[in-house]
């Protein structure tokens, strides 16, 4: 609506605004120790529960923790979870994901066979059960969301690997003498870059609402270390005392979650003509 | 068709044996061993070796696997460490909680989402339409954890209108659980529209540009009839696979909802068992709702022929 307003496409709207707000993340998350007014785990008992004032711009918590600089530090634990599961996914998903595609045969059979078991449960059923392996950690959330996510990873990198091995260019390659590895990493690989650049983004936005799920829950990032999550799940007892302490973190989660979102349709869009509508 | 079926249903076999198997392994790579759990802190050596022996323990592990798999399918699946109960009627005293609130809920959802999102497509790229995307993004942006703390906030304390925590069962009291589970249910109910409403949109889409739709308009058949008698049923098949998904993952994702609303569910015995380190319940419940997971899929997929009967062929 707004962007009929300014003029512009609905997705290169998306596009901008969706980019902008996930840069603006990425950006807190890094300059966040500059940027922050307090430190986000120093206690001040004797300003628990404050609103917002000119001494706290968003009040404090049952500690008497600042929020803002908690908020600050949650974009940073948030960010900093989702893009190294993103990677983790992204990296065993293309090593299985192409060991299935090219060599085929058993190994395509047994791999997809554990792929689609993986498939079977629910992705925060997995990281749950993987949670209760590891414990509340930073290190757990990323390997068990990272190991819950990964199955979906590899099956859009095996379809793809599938369809683009039949293509008069990679039997080029074959036929100009070059080995299957180089075939492999110089002409296959590179055509799968764009769906994976699709499910990437969209997996951005499901490793932050599954790690805030998780922390909400307990079994993610662990207290006292501001998450979004866990600012959430600490503050249900203050509901009615201090409202804010439920409606800024959630608010942050939204808006990240919106922005990737978006970006992620902008990007589909962009990369993916066939899903074009 | 017969064979379409049971081609099916006999592919879910090998899935079924791997997930079971995935489950035990992981509960087995849980730090601590079992026995000693059972026994609490004070136990003897002596005694932890025979409950060892009592348990299993001491089988190669897949002995252990068969014996497990052997008792889970005569409905056995262990007793709780915490309660000594046996954890098989309590999953499924809990999942008819969860279950109904998944089921009200998404029957619901699809009922607001399918005709959002195929009306969106009939209006694309006007101002409805829209309007549509606009609200089911923003809609599929909200975690159902900040949903339903925020109608807990407004319609709970400020409004006062419903009960804010608890559950009582619709056989003791009806009335009374209707009022304890509308919050939930419409945080289910928002949150998932929005996936629903976005799906049901773009399959229309795709289908309306097809050229039976376009034969069909050009027969001269008036947009509704268009619309309900040609697309809708195309349309849907999609859509309903996701709902199915959706009824399925739901059951693992309702755990946060429970938790908002102090609500006992399955969800909540399977993170109240792993808080406890209670691991037959972590176990039970993984396994149950993984399997539900799986037989939802199955049944959404056995029904799809009948939406869409060109997938038999």
């Amino acid at each position: 609506m707004i962007a009929r307003a300014l003029g512009l496409p609905r997705l290169r709207f998306n596009g901008l605004f969706g980019g902008a707000m996930v840069a603006l993340l990425v950006l807190v998350a890094i300059i966040g120790p500059w940027l922050a007014p307090y430190d986000p785990l120093k206690l001040d008992l004797m300003a628990r529960l404050q609103a917002p004032s000119a001494m706290h711009v968003l009040g404090t918590d049952e500690f008497g923790r600042d929020i803002l600089s908690r908020l600050i530090y949650g974009a940073r634990t948030s960010a900093w979870i989702a893009f190294s599961t993103v990677a983790f996914a992204i990296v065993l998903g293309v090593v299985f994901g192409v060991l299935a595609g090219f060599l085929r045969g058993w190994t395509d059979r047994i791999l997809m066979m554990f792929n689609d078991a993986f498939l079977a449960f629910p992705g925060l059923l997995l990281a749950l059960g993987f949670m209760a392996v590891f414990g509340a950690s930073r290190n757990g959330i990323i390997v068990a969301l990272g190991l819950a996510y990964m199955p979906v990873v590899v099956r859009v990198v095996r379809g793809t690997v599938m369809s683009i091995r039949e293509r008069e260019f990679v039997e080029a390659s074959r036929v100009m003498g070059n080995s299957e590895i180089v075939t492999m990493m110089r002409h296959v690989l590179p055509n799968c870059i764009a769906p994976i650049t699709v499910l990437a983004t969209t997996m951005f936005g499901w490793i932050i609402l599954s790690e805030s799920a998780l922390s909400f829950l307990g079994l993610g990032v662990p207290p006292p270390a501001p998450s979004w999550g866990n600012m959430l799940s600490t503050a249900r007892p203050y509901i009615s005392q201090a409202p804010h302490l439920i409606i800024l973190p959630g608010l942050c989660i939204s808006v990240t979650l919106l922005a990737v979102n978006m970006l992620g349709d902008a990007v589909r869009d962009w990369l993916d003509p066939k899903m074009q509508d | 068709m017969v064979r379409f079926l049971l081609t099916r249903i006999a592919s879910s076999i090998p899935t079924l044996l791997i997930v079971s198997a995935t489950v035990f392994m992981l509960m087995r790579l849980i730090p601590g061993d079992p026995a000693t759990l059972m026994l609490g802190d004070l136990a003897q050596p002596g005694q932890v070796e025979a409950m060892r022996r009592q348990m299993g323990l001491d089988q190669p592990i897949a002995v252990q696997f068969l014996i497990w798999m052997g008792n889970v399918l005569t409905g056995d699946f262990g007793q709780s460490i915490a309660t000594r109960q046996d954890v098989l009627p309590l999953i499924l005293d809990r999942f008819s909680v969860s279950a109904t609130i998944v089921l009200v809920a998404v029957f619901f959802a699809a009922l607001i989402a399918v005709p959002a999102g195929m009306f969106a497509a009939w209006r694309q790229d006007r101002f409805s339409d829209i309007a549509v995307i606009a609200i089911s993004t923003l809609l599929l942006s909200i975690p159902s954890f900040w949903m339903g703390l925020m109608l807990l906030l407004i319609f709970g304390l400020q409004l006062g209108w419903l009960p804010i925590v608890g559950y009582v069962p619709f056989s003791r009291d009806f009335t009374g659980a209707l009022l304890y589970i509308i919050m939930p249910v419409i945080t289910l109910v928002l949150v998932e529209s929005g996936s629903i409403t976005r799906m049901a949109r773009a399959s229309t889409i795709e289908v309306s540009r097809l050229d039976y739709i376009t034969h069909a308009r050009a027969k001269g058949l008036s947009e509704s009839a268009v619309m309900w008698r040609h697309a809708f049923k195309n349309a849907f098949a999609p859509t309903w696979t996701l709902i199915g998904l959706i009824l399925g993952s739901l059951l693992a994702n309702i755990a946060v909802i429970e938790t908002v609303f102090t609500i006992p569910g399955l969800g909540r015995l399977l993170i109240d068992g792993i808080y406890a380190r209670d691991y037959p319940v972590v176990q039970g419940c993984m396994l149950f709702i993984a399997f539900i997971y799986v037989v939802v899929n199955l049944i959404v997929d056995l029904i799809y022929p009948l939406l869409d009967p060109r997938v038999t062929a």
